[in-house]
């Protein structure tokens, strides 16, 4: 499972970065590191790009680049 | 004195050009970093009779060398070995700011921290320990609260007095990582390599790094460093199952992590104004429509502002005109010292741009309040999906709207602004089409035509020419990063959308200023040069003697009807023919100088200029019997020298080589339906695209016919001309002042040539394509035009379902290591 297929609102512990190159050195730039928990805020109007907060910081990738963040846990955020 | 270099290093939303700002106060330099576009501040202070130079590095998320602003900023410390490094931290994304200062500390150098954004971290209920971060960090760590100025003495002092620590332990510990590290060190010299301390050219080999795989050639046992990095690299690859890159940057931000939660507390995911603005601005159904509603404010603002301000300016560079006037050599009556008409032309040319200053002054200080606040990167978010299809990106929307996405921009900010844009194959796409958009100076034509050709439905042809100039850009746009851009490096999408703020005053004047003046310094040298050459192009050759010759005789024919005139009246002996131009300089200088003042004011020059200059002031004030004659006489015949001036001038550029130019292009151009005083209009637009209405003006609209009139008489002109001729006008290369910000955005002069003449030659496709195939199929000028929309729009579709190939390559490689 992959930060793309959320749904709206919910916690994500991610797994691994299956990117390399760039995208892969990007995504590690902004936190997204196995083991840390991120919160899917929204999908843009467009349902592309997707809206993820890390702790106090907010971060939007397109689905595709979203798709290479794995993740091995997901519950629904309340509020 | 001593002096000291100082670089400042934060990521990009972190207040580092406001702490830069506060700092140096308003000495500061731009320059480029040497061979990529990264623009480099540098600015000076003095503090306790120490001189400080500061640099502001751009801001970067790593020390990673992928993007050309990393490489900058790195190349920077290593190359000038800078001092001291002020690393700046963003108190309310902490673990995020430390992971670039872990980087920072990595390299070896003196460093110290500098804390800002306290005041938000509070606001968002993240309490920092400075003290704490500080032993944490093993340097010295100074809060400063850069948006009012707090803290500016003690970081000042701090650096002044070399407060910036070279830690000895290493910042990372890469756990399973660290014995390959320790191996890979043992072999490079202990003392490391240009500028690379041996520790982290280590990690830098094992992390792949481009930049330190350049220098590797550098030592004697190149190969045995390189094979030992390549067998550590699959070694950690076998027994941990992932690249050691990752391994690398995920230590990192652990450490980050871990420093981070040690000296702040605050909510797992904060929740303030921003998450509850965030969910209204990006809100599916409401955000659209907000952001539809900001746009449309903007453009209203800087269109119809913008308007009503360069209106009451122009008396401003009017006067400018006046005085360049006065200056340079009278003129003559029919033809003016070859000086005077080249100066009049050059100030002609720069105020016609200066003429945009104000629209401009509005605009940037729009964009960087959409900056500043933080809404623009929610446009990107919001718009990417759509511009994505296209190569484009969602930060690309600004440039557009600038460029004139409607009806009336300038590509000259639209390009300048194309600097957002992270992914430079977008970045390319985007600078090459703002040009395709409505500016203001394409505006005239539009009216001229449309006015004359399409009246009655003069609304729904607007509505063409304002929509179909954004389709074929997105088809352009499309066709380009297909075909020409393809080899470009086309960057993922990942943005932060940063706190939302209250932009400041200071700042956004700040940004405004600096924009304006880059526009005037890059602008004034190239639009003076280009204006002469223009105007040795239309105005040479001169007349043939016998033509010359006809424009004496009339000339002669008015000075003895003035001449007979004086004789009648009392003035007989006093006044001769060469007091005619004179007379009529001085009361156009009269004229000038009541401009403006009240009545009695205006009194007391008429009679200031009774006493001194009895002679000419009895004519030019219509005083006496005899005044009033000679003023009416005057006037008839200033009108014939200013018809026949005009006459004759049009006659000399129809046979300029300019004009040569525009016949000899008649066969080029017979497909799109130009005549050759089409392409003579067309070609004086190269100097100024506002020409083009004033030159089909002065060509049809002689004799009292109207323009309209004119052109069907003239040239057989039917609405079907009317709308190639519209089209291509849209299409027209840009302007000087715009082609340069092309060469400057696009870091080329090829780019900007490429620019010029793709947009030429696209717009001669599209008028010949409208006007050769309305003329086949038989269509009116008003059927081809929707004709042609519904064309575009067939292609627009069409184009956005077309895969873009080099993110489906990037994809299977991807997937193809993934699975292997």
């Amino acid at each position: 499972m992959t930060l793309n297929d959320v749904q709206t609102r919910s916690h994500c512990k991610v797994a691994r970065v299956t990117a390399g190159g760039m995208l892969g050195q990007r995504l590690s730039d902004l936190g997204f590191c196995p083991g840390v928990t991120v919160l899917f805020v929204r999908r843009a109007p467009l349902r592309d790009p997707v809206h993820v907060q890390i702790g106090s910081y907010h971060v939007a990738l397109r689905g595709h680049e979203a798709g290479q963040i794995e993740i091995d846990s997901v519950r629904p955020a309340c509020g | 004195m001593k002096n000291v270099l100082t670089a400042l290093a934060g990521q990009p939303n972190c207040g580092k050009s406001t702490i830069f700002n506060m700092l140096t106060g308003a000495r500061q330099y731009v320059a480029n970093y040497p061979g990529v576009t990264v623009e480099k501040k540098s600015g000076v202070f003095n503090h306790d009779g120490t001189r400080v130079d500061l640099v502001d590095l751009p801001g970067t998320y790593s020390m990673a060398s992928w993007s050309p602003e990393e490489q900058a900023a790195r190349q920077f410390i290593l190359d000038e070995e800078p001092d001291l490094i002020v690393s700046v931290l963003d108190a309310s994304t902490l673990e995020k700011s430390l992971y670039l200062c872990l980087q920072v500390l990595e390299m070896g150098r003196p460093v110290l921290a500098a804390m800002n954004m306290l005041d938000v971290a509070a606001k968002r209920h993240i309490d920092v320990d400075a003290n704490a971060l500080s032993d944490a960090l093993g340097v010295p760590v100074v809060p400063v609260q850069a948006s009012k100025g707090i803290g500016r003495d003690d970081l000042r002092a701090a650096i002044v007095g070399q407060k910036g620590v070279v830690i000895d332990k290493a910042p990372v510990d890469y756990g399973k990582l660290e014995a390959a590290i320790a191996r890979v060190a043992t072999l490079l010299p202990t003392e490391g390599v240009g500028g690379y301390p041996a520790r982290w050219l280590a990690i830098k080999l094992l992390e792949e790094d481009e930049a330190a795989a350049r220098i590797l050639p550098q030592l004697p046992n190149t190969d045995a460093v390189t094979r030992l990095v390549a067998a550590e690299r699959k070694a950690y690859m076998e027994a941990s199952g992932e690249d050691a890159v990752r391994g690398i940057a995920n230590a990192r931000f652990a450490r980050a992590r871990e420093i981070a939660a040690g000296c702040s507390s605050r909510e797992a995911f904060v929740t303030s104004m921003t998450e509850k603005l965030d969910g209204v601005l990006c809100h599916r159904l409401l955000g659209p429509l907000i952001l539809v509603a900001v746009l449309f404010t903007f453009y209203q603002a800087s269109v119809t502002l913008g308007n009503y301000l360069a209106a009451q300016i122009w008396p401003i560079w009017g006067k400018l005109e006046y005085w360049a006037s006065l200056i340079l050599p009278a003129q003559g009556f029919l033809q003016d010292p070859l000086l005077t008409s080249l100066g009049v032309w050059v100030v002609k040319s720069i105020t016609a741009v200066l003429n945009y200053l104000p629209i401009f002054v509005i605009m940037f200080s729009l964009v960087a309040i959409l900056e500043d606040s933080g809404y623009m990167a929610r446009i990107a978010f919001i718009l990417d999906r759509i511009f994505h299809r296209f190569g484009l990106h969602g930060q690309s929307t600004l440039p557009l709207i600038l460029g004139g996405v409607y009806v009336g921009g300038c590509a000259i900010p639209g390009v300048i602004a194309t600097r957002a844009i992270p992914d430079d194959r977008a970045r390319m796409a985007t600078i090459l089409i703002v040009p395709m958009m409505n500016c203001l100076a394409k505006v005239p034509l539009y009216l001229l035509l449309v006015g004359a050709f399409f009246s009655a439905q003069a609304g729904s042809a607007m509505f063409f020419m304002g929509t179909v100039t954004l389709l074929m850009g997105l088809i352009m746009a499309k066709f380009l990063s297909l075909t020409l851009l393809r080899g470009k490096q086309a960057a993922p999408f990942i943005i932060e959308l940063p706190i939302y703020h209250m932009p400041s005053l200071h700042g956004v004047l700040r940004q405004t200023f600096d924009r304006i003046w880059m526009f005037v310094k890059k602008i004034g040298s190239v639009v003076i040069a280009v204006s002469v050459i223009v105007f040795v192009l239309i105005s040479f050759p001169n007349l043939s003697d016998e033509r010359l010759a006809w424009y004496q005789n009339q000339q002669q024919k008015l000075e003895e009807q003035f001449m007979a005139a004086v004789d009648k009246s009392g003035l007989k002996g006093k006044l001769n023919k060469g007091d005619i131009v004179p007379l009529l300089l001085y009361q156009e200088s009269l004229r000038e100088a009541k401009r403006g003042l009240d009545q009695e004011a205006a009194n007391a020059v008429n009679q200031k200029a009774l006493a001194e200059n009895p002679l000419y002031a009895a004519v030019a004030l219509r005083q006496g019997k005899d005044g009033k004659a000679l003023a009416g006489v005057l006037r008839k015949i200033d009108g014939q020298r200013k018809n026949l001036r005009r006459q004759m001038h049009q006659e000399r550029f129809e046979d300029s080589l300019l004009g040569r130019a525009g016949k000899a292009l008649e066969s080029v151009t017979a497909g799109a339906g130009f005549t050759w005083r089409i392409n003579v209009a067309l070609l004086s637009a190269l100097a100024a695209k506002e020409n083009s209405a004033a030159t089909l003006g002065a060509i049809y609209g002689l004799e009292g016919q109207s323009i309209a009139e004119g052109m069907a008489s003239v040239s057989g002109f039917t609405p079907l001309h009317a709308l190639a001729l519209m089209l291509f006008m849209s299409l027209y290369p840009p302007c000087v002042p715009a082609a340069i910000m092309v060469k400057t955005q696009a870091g080329s002069t090829k780019w900007m040539l490429f620019s010029i003449v793709f947009q030429m030659c696209i717009g001669l496709l599209v008028a010949t394509l409208v006007f050769t195939g309305g003329t086949w199929l038989g269509l009116t000028g008003y059927q081809a035009m929707w004709a042609y929309y519904a064309l575009c729009l067939c292609i627009l579709v069409a184009l956005a379902f077309v895969p873009d190939r080099a993110e489906v390559t990037q994809t299977t490689v991807l997937r193809t290591t993934t699975s292997s």
